[in-house]
């Protein structure tokens, strides 16, 4: 194969990824649009192939084999529910594997040209940060680690000794030519990775996985500058875009910074509690909810973690049903940071049959809700929090919330009063229009299904 | 290729991307994430390049390595996202 032929076939690769990525834009579409990217990749592999001169096939054909096994059997296996610790595990895997073509590099060539020397230092560099870094962040989702911030005293000033060491050290071993130098850059990177999220909290892991997601992609355009590529740029500036947008929607949704999540320890505990449940509240039983559900126009579920966790998605679809059936509108409204990744409550929702045009972002939602009579809030606390808007002292003051106060009545179903992550008080719950169903999430959406089949 | 030419790219491709990924709606982020995920596994073609030049065992050891990796990255990545977009349907009301 002609030099221009492959290059002409890496251009086409590089095309179906955009169109790729750009079908992506609309869930009729989505599926079509991930075959593309998939095609296009298998193309920049055959042509890759082809068109170098291949001395060992038997290292090549071993690694994509017992990578297939790996990848199918992960991406088969694994729970909807687990879905955010599968990608942080396999940006670690993408990071990796760049940082380990740029150490093969230098292998071959110790004596890299000046500006080939840089790219392997930055390949090396992003590629370890993003590997150990994301696989703390998949120790800690898949609860191997704690969720809390885990760190020692005096852990940011030897962080700042080490990042200042590493900076140095890619500056000498490139203009050095110093290997040793190389190797101690790539090492001070995989510890820093690893003591760079271990002190991040749980609640902000959705920010974490966003942000290595942008780091493997840079990480890729990386490994393409090494080896003179563009289809390697490309796709990797593509997902570095990609990664950069999601982390800025998901420090937005959760009122903070990219710097205060990256470089300060928060995880909720810390956050004085106040006095919690002193006010009185309305309860309610599940008979009074399932009257008032059945004879509303119009319902709008609000559903957070807890739902995923008690494993309620399918009776919320149930109950959504049920209340359909008596000629209810049901509507989804779906919080940004209402599970463990971007976009991940509207997997599990997908994922128990609820059809996607129901389900609402916060701004579209939010115009409803003055017009909505029930809002039922199942498993989510402080995206409900009218704190936020009303109190400046609050610390979630200025997150973006779902306007469920503005409803006509909102029924919270919750296990007791106690705070979410946060650790704040929620007046929503103390508000007249406010109805308290105690119990938890699946038995007591359960319990509605069977009370509403009997209004 | 120079740097300066590989500079070019990456920063028209990065607007490309924010571009077309803006539009990509609340309800697709986390098949966005994944898929997005797998594309990074493009560093496969670099993977491939290094591990088939077999210069040395410690130079295809890290080749092998790097290949493996990539590949899982790629194959899982768009399985998992095919998987999880075959769950998004549209219901008709009964």
């Amino acid at each position: 194969m002609t030099e221009t032929f492959s290059q002409a076939l890496y251009l086409v690769s590089a095309i179906l990824f955009i169109l790729g990525l750009k079908r992506l834009g609309s869930p009729a579409t989505a599926r079509a649009g991930n075959r593309l990217s998939a095609l296009a990749m298998a193309i920049a592999v055959v042509v890759t192939l082809v068109s170098n001169e291949i001395m060992g096939w038997g290292v090549i054909v071993g690694g994509i084999a017992l990578g297939t096994l790996i990848g199918f059997v992960a991406a088969s296996r694994v729970e909807m529910t687990a879905m955010p610790q599968l990608v942080a595990a396999f940006n670690g895997f993408g990071g990796g594997a760049s940082a380990f073509v740029a150490a093969a590099e230098l292998l071959r060539d110790s004596d890299p040209a000046l500006e080939t020397a840089i790219t392997i230092v930055l390949s090396l560099v992003i590629g370890a940060l993003t590997l150990t870094g994301s696989f703390v962040a998949f120790a800690k989702l898949q609860g191997l680690l704690s969720g809390s911030p885990i760190g020692f005293p005096g852990q940011k000033i030897v962080d700042i000794a080490m990042a200042a060491s590493l900076i140095v050290l890619s500056i000498w071993a490139v203009s050095q030519e110093s290997v040793p130098a190389y190797w101690t850059v790539a090492a001070l990177a995989l510890v820093l990775g690893i003591t760079r999220v271990l002190p991040i909290g749980g609640a902000d892991m959705p920010v974490v996985i966003a942000f290595l997601n942008s780091a493997s992609g840079l990480a890729a355009a990386a490994a393409g500058f090494v080896i003179s590529s563009n289809i390697l740029i490309i796709a990797g500036a593509l997902v570095g875009a990609s990664g950069l947008i999601l982390t800025n929607i998901m420090v937005k949704a959760m009122n903070r910074s990219l710097s205060s999540v990256l470089f300060s320890a928060f995880g909720g505990t810390d956050a004085v509690a106040g006095e919690i449940g002193t006010e009185p509240v309305k309860r309610a039983t599940a008979d009074d909810v399932a009257i008032m559900l059945a004879y509303a126009r119009r319902v709008v579920m609000v559903p957070g973690y807890g739902l995923a966790v008690a494993q309620a998605q399918h009776a919320i679809r149930d109950l959504a049903s049920a209340l359909e059936a008596k000629g209810v509108e049901v509507a989804y409204a779906i919080h940004p940071v209402a599970g463990r990744m971007p976009g991940h409550m509207n997997v599990l929702l997908a994922e128990a049959d609820i059809s996607y045009d129901k389900l609402f972002d916060l701004e579209e939602i939010n115009r409803d809700f003055p017009t909505t009579d029930v809002a039922l809030v199942v498993g989510a606390n402080d995206v409900v929090n009218p704190s936020a808007k009303q109190d400046a002292t609050s610390p979630i003051y200025g997150m973006p919330i779902l306007d469920v106060d503005q409803a006509t009545n909102c029924v919270v179903i919750k296990r007791s009063l106690s705070p979410g992550f946060a650790g704040i008080d929620n007046p929503l719950f103390y508000l007249d229009s406010t109805l308290m169903l105690f119990g938890d999430a699946k038995g007591a959406l359960n319990d509605l299904v069977n009370a509403v089949a009997e209004v | 290729m120079s740097l300066l030419i590989g500079l070019t790219v990456l920063v028209l491709a990065a607007f490309v991307g924010f571009e077309v990924i803006t539009k990509v709606p609340p309800t697709l982020h986390t098949p966005l994430m994944s898929g997005s995920n797998a594309i990074s596994g493009i560093t496969l073609v670099a993977a491939l390049i290094v591990a088939g030049r077999g210069s040395g065992t410690a130079a295809l050891i890290l080749g092998f390595i790097a290949v493996t990796l990539a590949t899982i990255n790629v194959v899982g990545g768009f399985l998992v996202t095919d998987r999880m977009l075959e769950m998004f349907k549209r219901k008709d009301r009964a």
